[in-house]
């Protein structure tokens, strides 16, 4: 549990608060849908795990719609084209191969935009200095999945793949400037995230993606609130039992 | 002839070491048994390379295999309401909760492993039905509360059920137990809070509340299991000291401490019975349904079917990952192998951990 | 078909100072998912800061049957332990 519940600390406004919002919501969406997976893992001790992180991203989230307002009311009040996450976070579980392929594309990017912010000095260093090591272990648990799932068998080699190339389309809009943490040099961000994610792809035996990812409506569409069909129905569920209830304390 | 059979399964040397029994003597098996008896009446640990009867080892397998397999299946009635938790605090709290529930699974599956038994071999039998979990998961959570109705009722007559078990004579069981009791002590206060949240909230969260204390009471009072004259385990569990209490002395020290919580919570509990005697120094309550008890057990509640149907459902689902992870594993050991035998000096010693 | 995972038995240093005890044991196909599956089950409530992780089958244990032989020997030696040992009052650092 996040010690969130200060409402009284100073909100960010404009720019800064906009990002609060893109890093929360991504954080707020990983996490519904790492959520889905209870009961339906895998094997258990990846129950376990995939709960933790999870839980972490839900700490995160709460922790940054906190800075820009009542985390209750920004989660469960906002319409959908108000939501700032990525497109790629927001992608249904499917296979596990999915889900990890989903989890290394997000956490490569998280893992390198929260060591910036750490380094710095603005209003989210404090923050991303300890969501850093979270992260960290939020990659780890990708790479070693997505190895094994690479060098694995036959099946979940091919599953891996199509999952990599599913989702491939998805991971160009990490990349485009967001207003408010203009500290980071999205050029030089995904030249860290390629060069890093090659190197895990490598040792797999996978080949990076070769498709595009800066299509129409895959490139910063997300941070503008444009999102995929499948989101509208997750935060439909999501929001249903708060909104039934206008005003309720839970 | 004391037949010692533990079911196969790999053998661990924390584990069951398999001693057979081919050349003891009738004599050696009565020395045995007796040494057995007195060490478990004189209240000492059982562990497990020490020798024991078939029937105790059985027993236990049986019982912490159910009980792990109800810690598994229970998950699925509340992740349900994971993805729809009205506030952020409410969702931590629950997805941390059914995800405890992962992890008791597996520290009693373990447990069970040491007695010769193996996790898949478990999961197998409950899948193929041949093993039960609990029946209070084959209830539906129909509404929000009904997660907080589960921590308070369902999750204290688990507690009630599982102190006891803490000084079970089998060590690993015990320690086990031990473990999940001191986890799950949040788990009872968090459904506890939530109801009383939606007690004291909007009138249509407090009749959620109480809709979900009605459906929700009868069942718990079931979950101690049959009345006691009628319980097969029951005397032999208790002369083990696998089991400490009756199943009725449970039941009746849960009723006595959820009335007063109930008042609490302001929630009235479902059983015009129910008062309190004086002489008995106990409350009194009404007749359980047993028809409706013995009913879910043999498969006909409103959720049998899709609980186990999701649990098989996953674990097929999930083969090709595991097999994924175990074809890499061997490669990855072959590499290593390979490696060395190119390389025979090595690089040996490692630094000590 | 499908291959079983290993057992694994873990072992936690709750804090520094202290060693590594038994905790309990997990499945992993292999010993770095072994020590991560460790972590998440056995400190996700801040219970550790060190793990060791051990094939099940690679632990060679005493035998039960071999208790007496094995222990009983050590339990007649009194004089290995410091109450054993009359010092006059009065006499400290001892």
């Amino acid at each position: 549990m996040t010690g969130t519940d200060t409402t009284d600390t100073a909100r960010l406004t404009g720019a800064t608060a906009a990002a609060a919002l893109a890093l929360g919501d991504d954080a707020l969406i990983l996490s519904h849908r790492l959520g889905e997976w209870a009961g339906h893992a895998p094997v258990l001790e990846e129950e376990v795990a995939l709960a933790n992180i999870a839980l972490d991203l839900l700490g995160q989230a709460r922790i940054l719609l906190s800075l820009v307002g009542d985390e209750d009311e920004l989660a469960f009040l906002r319409e959908e084209r108000s939501f700032r996450n990525l497109q790629l976070v927001e992608q249904p579980n499917g296979d596990f191969a999915h889900t990890i392929a989903r989890q290394l594309y997000f956490s490569f990017y998280q893992h390198e935009v929260y060591g910036e912010l750490a380094r710095g000095d603005g209003p989210f260093a404090p923050l991303a200095a300890k969501a850093v090591k979270e992260t960290a272990y939020h990659r780890d648990h990708a790479e070693q999945w997505t190895l094994r799932l690479g060098d694995g068998t036959e099946e979940s080699r091919s599953r891996m793949r199509a999952a990599l190339d599913a989702l491939w389309k998805f991971t160009g809009e990490m990349f485009q400037p967001v207003d408010g943490l203009d500290g980071l040099d999205p050029a030089a961000l995904e030249q860290r995230w390629l060069a890093a994610l090659t190197g895990v792809l490598d040792r797999a035996g996978l080949d990076l993606p070769q498709g595009p990812r800066t299509g129409a409506w895959a490139a910063g569409a997300g941070r503008q609130g444009l999102h995929t069909e499948s989101f509208g129905r997750m935060v439909a569920e999501m929001q249903h039992l708060h909104r039934s209830h206008p005003g309720a304390s839970w | 002839m004391v037949a010692v059979t533990p079911e196969t399964g790999p053998d661990t040397a924390l584990g069951a070491d398999g001693t057979d029994g081919t050349d003891m003597t009738a004599d050696l098996g009565a020395q045995l048994a007796a040494a057995f008896d007195a060490a478990v009446a004189a209240d000492e640990r059982v562990e497990p390379r020490d020798w024991m009867p078939d029937e105790y080892r059985a027993s236990l397998v049986r019982q912490m295999a159910q009980h792990a397999h109800s810690e598994i299946i229970g998950m699925q009635p509340e992740a349900n309401w994971i993805t729809r938790a009205p506030s952020l605090r409410r969702k931590a709290i629950l997805m941390a909760k059914v995800q405890d529930e992962a992890g008791h699974g597996l520290y009693l599956y373990s447990a069970a492993e040491t007695l010769g038994t193996s996790r898949d071999e478990l999961l197998d039998k409950l899948h193929s039905g041949k093993q039960k979990y609990s029946s209070i998961f084959n209830y539906p959570t129909l509404t929000w509360a009904d997660v907080g109705a589960i921590g308070w009722l369902v999750d204290g007559a688990a507690i009630t059920n599982q102190v006891p078990i803490c000084r079970c004579s089998y060590g690993p069981y015990a320690r086990a137990m031990v473990r999940i009791c001191k986890e799950e002590s949040f788990h009872q206060r968090q459904g506890y809070e939530l109801l009383l949240a939606l007690s004291r909230g909007t009138e249509a969260q407090h009749a959620m509340a109480q809709d979900a204390v009605d459906r929700w009471w009868w069942p718990s009072l079931m979950m101690f299991g049959p009345p006691d004259d009628e319980s097969a385990h029951s005397a032999q569990s208790m002369a083990w000291r696998i089991k400490r209490h009756s199943n009725d002395e449970l039941r009746q020290r849960f009723v006595d401490i959820a009335v007063p919580q109930a008042e609490s919570l302001g929630l009235t509990l479902p059983d015009p019975d129910l008062k309190w005697n004086e002489e008995r120094g106990h409350h009194d309550f009404g007749a359980i349904d047993w028809a409706e008890f013995w009913d879910v057990l043999k498969g006909n509640g409103p959720c049998n079917e899709q609980r186990i149907g999701q649990r098989r459902k996953a674990h097929e689902e999930g083969a090709w990952v595991r097999d994924a992870a175990a074809a890499y594993a061997r490669k990855q050991t072959a590499q290593q192998a390979a490696q060395q035998a190119a390389n025979p000096a090595g690089q040996n010693e490692e630094a000590r951990v | 078909m499908t291959q079983n995972w290993p057992l694994w038995e873990v072992f936690v240093r709750s804090r520094r100072g202290l060693s590594h005890t038994h905790a309990g044991s997990l499945h992993a196909p292999d010993a770095e998912m072994a020590l991560r599956n460790a972590r998440d089950l056995y400190t996700r409530r801040g219970e550790g800061i060190s793990i060791w992780v051990v094939p099940s089958t690679e632990i060679t244990a005493s035998s039960p049957d071999e208790r007496d032989p094995f222990f009983a020997p050590s339990a007649d030696k009194p004089y290995r332990h410091p109450t054993f040992y009359d010092i006059p009052e009065g006499v400290s650092h001892l």
